[in-house]
C-alpha cells in the first residue's frame, strides 16, 4: 500500500522555492501549496496502479536502455567567441558573474 | 575578516580524554582524453573557456553522453579497492545555484554508486589498518573561478568573479571511507598514508596523474572526538583545500586539538566546512551545514542507466596491477631492505621514487641513500611532499652514475642535487656550470698531498708509525685545499704509499 503522501504546507512551499531560488509572494505561496499537494495525490493514484503488479523498479528513464556510451575520444570544441557569445558580460575570455556570497 | 585565533588543547593531552573518528573523502581527476559527457579535451590549464562545448557550458538542447573510459577507469578503481560492482546504476543531480556549474547542477552519482563495500589495508609502521571504502562514485568536476577586486583575492571582499570552464566536466572518482577507528595516536599518520597509499594505487592503476599539488587528488578530511569509553560518534567537521600528505596529517592534529578545547569548554562543535590553510597548519571556519545541502538529487533523465555486464568486470579486474602490499613485499625481497629501511621508505612516501631510480640504474641502497637522506631533509625544510620536489628519479640515478664513475664524491654530489633543484639543469649540465667533477690530475693531488704532510709533521709522523687512523687528519687537510673536489679514497691512498 502506497503511503498516502504528506502535506504539503505554506512553509514547505516556501522552503523550496527559496532551494530553487524561485521568488514567490504571500499569495503564490498560498496558492501552490494545495496544487503541489494535489500534484503528490495525483502521483500516488499512479503509485497505486502498481500494486499487484509484482515486482516493477520505478523507471527514470522513458525507454529502457543501458550503457550508453561514447568512445573517448576528443571532438570539437566551441571557440571562446562562440563560448563566450551569449554571456551578459566577460572579462579576459571568462564568464563574468556578480560577485558570489556566502561561500569561500 | 577579523579572526581570533581558537584555543588549542595539546595534542598527546586530548587523547587521554577523547577518542578521535576520522573520514576521509579522496576526489581523483581521471587522466581520460576527454571529458565525462562530451569530447572535449580533459587537460589542466590551457586559455580560458577552449575547452568548452554545449554540453559542458549547459547550454539548452545539449545532450550529455557518458565517457566508456572512465566508466572502465572507475571500475578499475573499485576492484582495486575491493568493492562491489554496481550490476545497475544510475547518475543523480546534485542542484546547487554557484557559477561553477554553469548547469545549475552538478552531474553525480546519489544513492547507486558505482562501485560500493571495499577495503584498503593501510600499511603504517609494521602495522596493518583495514580502512573500510564505502563508497567510489563518478561525477564531474567544477569550472574554475577568480574572484576579483578585494584585497585578497578571495570571495569575501570581492567585487566579481570571472569563470573559466575548462575544468568543468572533467572526471572524478569520489572515493569515500567509512568512519576510521584507530588508535587516536596513530590517526593522523594513518589519514596521510591511506591518502599516500591510495595515491600510490591510482598510479599504478594509471587512471590519473594524482597531483595533489595540481588538484587532481583531493582530500577531505572529516573528523569528530568523543569522549574515552563513549560509542555515540561526535559532531564532525569537514576540513577541505588539503592539498598535500604532510597537510593531511596535520589538519587532523590540528583539529584534534581544536574540538577538544571547544569540547573541555563544555561546548559543542559546529557542522561545518572547514579551509586548511599550509601556512599556518590550521583550519578556519567555511560554511555551516543548513539548508544549503538540500541538493534536491534526482536520476538524471538525459543519460542511461550504466549497468556494466559481469563479463567486461572480470575483464577489467585482469588488468588490475599487483595490489601493493604484495609489491612492497616484492620489492623489499629484489632490493634485499631490511623491514626498518622498507617502512622508512614507504613512509617517507619514496617507494616510487626508489623504485624509478633503481629502475634507472642506480643501485637499491644508494637510491635509497640519496632520496631519504639528502632530499627528504630538503623536502622537510621545503615543508613540501618529496614527490613534489623538481628533481626526477633519472636524475637521481645519473648523479649516482656521476660517484660510481668517481667524477663526483658524495660531497659533491650534494652541491649537484642543489644544481639540479634549483633549475639549472641535468646533473651533468651542473656538473659542468659549477665546475664540480673531482680533480683526478695526479700531479696536482700528488703536490697537495705533499703539501699537507710539510704542514702537518707529527700526523706524518704517527702513520709512518703504523697509525694508519691518522690519515683522516691529512686527507681533510687535503680535501680543504682541494675545496672538496677531490676522491677521498685516492687522496688517502697517496698519503698512504708516500708515509709508509
Amino acid at each position: 500500500m502506497p503511503d498516502s503522501p504528506p502535506d504539503i504546507t505554506r512553509d514547505d512551499v516556501a522552503h523550496l522555492a527559496g532551494l530553487a531560488r524561485i521568488q514567490l509572494d504571500d499569495a503564490e505561496l498560498e496558492r501552490l501549496a494545495p496544487e503541489l499537494q494535489k500534484i503528490l495525490e495525483s502521483v500516488a493514484t499512479v503509485s497505486e496502479a502498481l500494486e499487484g503488479a509484482g515486482d516493477v523498479a520505478p523507471m527514470s528513464h522513458p525507454t529502457p536502455i543501458t550503457n550508453v556510451f561514447r568512445k573517448d575520444e576528443v571532438t570539437p570544441c566551441l571557440t571562446p567567441g562562440q563560448a563566450l557569445a551569449g554571456a551578459p558580460a566577460s572579462e579576459g575570455q571568462r564568464f563574468l558573474v556578480p560577485k558570489i556570497l556566502g561561500e569561500e | 575578516m577579523t579572526m581570533t585565533a581558537p584555543a588549542l588543547v595539546d595534542f598527546d593531552e586530548a587523547l587521554t580524554r577523547y577518542e578521535p573518528v576520522m573520514g576521509l573523502e579522496v576526489h581523483v581527476e581521471l587522466n581520460t582524453a576527454t571529458k565525462m559527457f562530451c569530447g572535449c579535451p580533459a587537460v589542466f590549464g590551457g586559455e580560458p573557456n577552449t575547452n568548452v562545448c554545449p554540453v559542458c557550458l549547459g547550454l539548452p538542447g545539449a545532450l550529455p553522453v557518458v565517457n566508456e573510459k572512465a566508466v572502465e577507469s572507475a571500475i578499475r578503481i573499485g576492484l582495486a579497492l575491493n568493492c562491489e560492482i554496481a550490476e545497475w546504476c544510475r547518475f543523480a543531480r546534485k542542484n546547487y545555484f554557484y557559477p561553477d556549474m554553469p548547469k545549475n547542477f552538478q552531474t553525480s552519482q546519489y544513492d547507486e554508486p558505482i562501485a560500493f563495500d571495499g577495503w584498503m589495508d593501510v600499511e603504517l609502521d609494521g602495522e596493518t589498518y583495514r580502512v573500510e571504502i564505502e563508497r567510489a562514485h563518478m561525477e564531474e568536476d567544477t569550472g574554475k573561478s577568480s574572484h576579483m577586486g578585494g584585497a585578497t583575492g578571495r570571495i569575501h571582499g570581492a567585487d566579481y568573479s570571472l569563470l573559466d570552464y575548462n575544468r568543468a566536466g572533467i572526471p572524478l572518482i569520489e572515493i569515500v571511507t567509512r568512519p576510521i577507528f584507530v588508535p587516536g595516536d596513530k590517526a593522523p599518520a594513518v589519514a596521510r598514508a591511506y591518502v599516500q597509499q591510495l595515491r600510490d594505487l591510482i598510479l599504478a592503476l594509471d587512471v590519473s596523474d594524482a597531483r595533489m599539488d595540481q588538484g587532481s587528488l583531493r582530500a577531505d578530511v572529516n573528523l569528530s572526538l568523543r569522549p574515552v569509553g563513549v560509542s555515540t560518534l561526535g559532531t564532525r567537521t569537514e576540513t577541505k583545500n588539503v592539498n598535500s600528505f604532510r597537510s593531511v596529517e596535520r589538519a587532523v592534529r590540528y583539529e584534534i586539538s581544536r574540538h577538544a578545547a571547544i569540547l573541555d569548554d563544555g561546548g559543542l562543535i559546529l557542522q561545518e566546512t572547514r579551509h586548511f590553510h599550509e601556512d599556518t597548519g590550521t583550519t578556519s571556519s567555511g560554511r555551516e551545514k543548513s539548508d544549503a545541502d538540500d541538493y534536491r538529487y534526482f536520476p538524471e533523465p538525459d543519460l542511461a542507466p550504466v549497468a556494466p555486464s559481469r563479463e567486461w568486470v572480470e575483464s577489467l579486474r585482469a588488468t588490475l596491477p599487483e595490489p601493493p602490499g604484495e609489491r612492497r613485499r616484492r620489492l623489499q625481497g629484489e632490493w634485499g631492505f631490511s623491514d626498518l629501511e622498507m617502512r622508512d621508505t614507504v613512509g617517507a612516501g619514496a617507494l616510487d621514487l626508489v623504485a624509478a631510480t633503481i629502475a634507472s640504474g642506480a643501485p637499491a641502497a644508494a637510491a635509497r641513500k640519496w632520496w631519504l637522506s639528502e632530499l627528504a631533509r630538503r623536502a622537510n625544510e621545503q615543508g613540501v611532499d618529496l614527490a613534489a620536489l623538481p628533481i626526477t628519479p633519472a636524475d637521481v640515478a645519473a648523479i649516482q652514475k656521476l660517484v660510481e664513475a668517481g667524477s663526483i664524491n658524495d660531497k659533491l654530489a650534494r652541491q649537484v642535487f642543489d644544481g639540479v633543484l634549483a633549475g639549472e639543469g641535468t646533473p651533468d649540465e651542473v656538473v659542468q656550470k659549477r665546475g664540480l667533477a673531482v680533480v683526478s690530475d695526479e700531479g696536482a693531488l700528488s703536490s697537495a698531498v705533499d703539501r699537507a704532510i710539510e704542514a702537518n709533521p707529527d700526523v706524518a709522523d704517527k702513520i709512518r708509525a703504523g697509525k694508519v687512523a691518522a690519515a683522516g687528519a691529512l686527507i681533510g687537510a687535503v680535501m680543504k685545499e682541494m675545496r672538496g673536489q677531490a676522491d677521498a679514497g685516492r687522496v688517502r691512498e697517496l698519503i698512504i704509499s708516500k708515509l709508509t
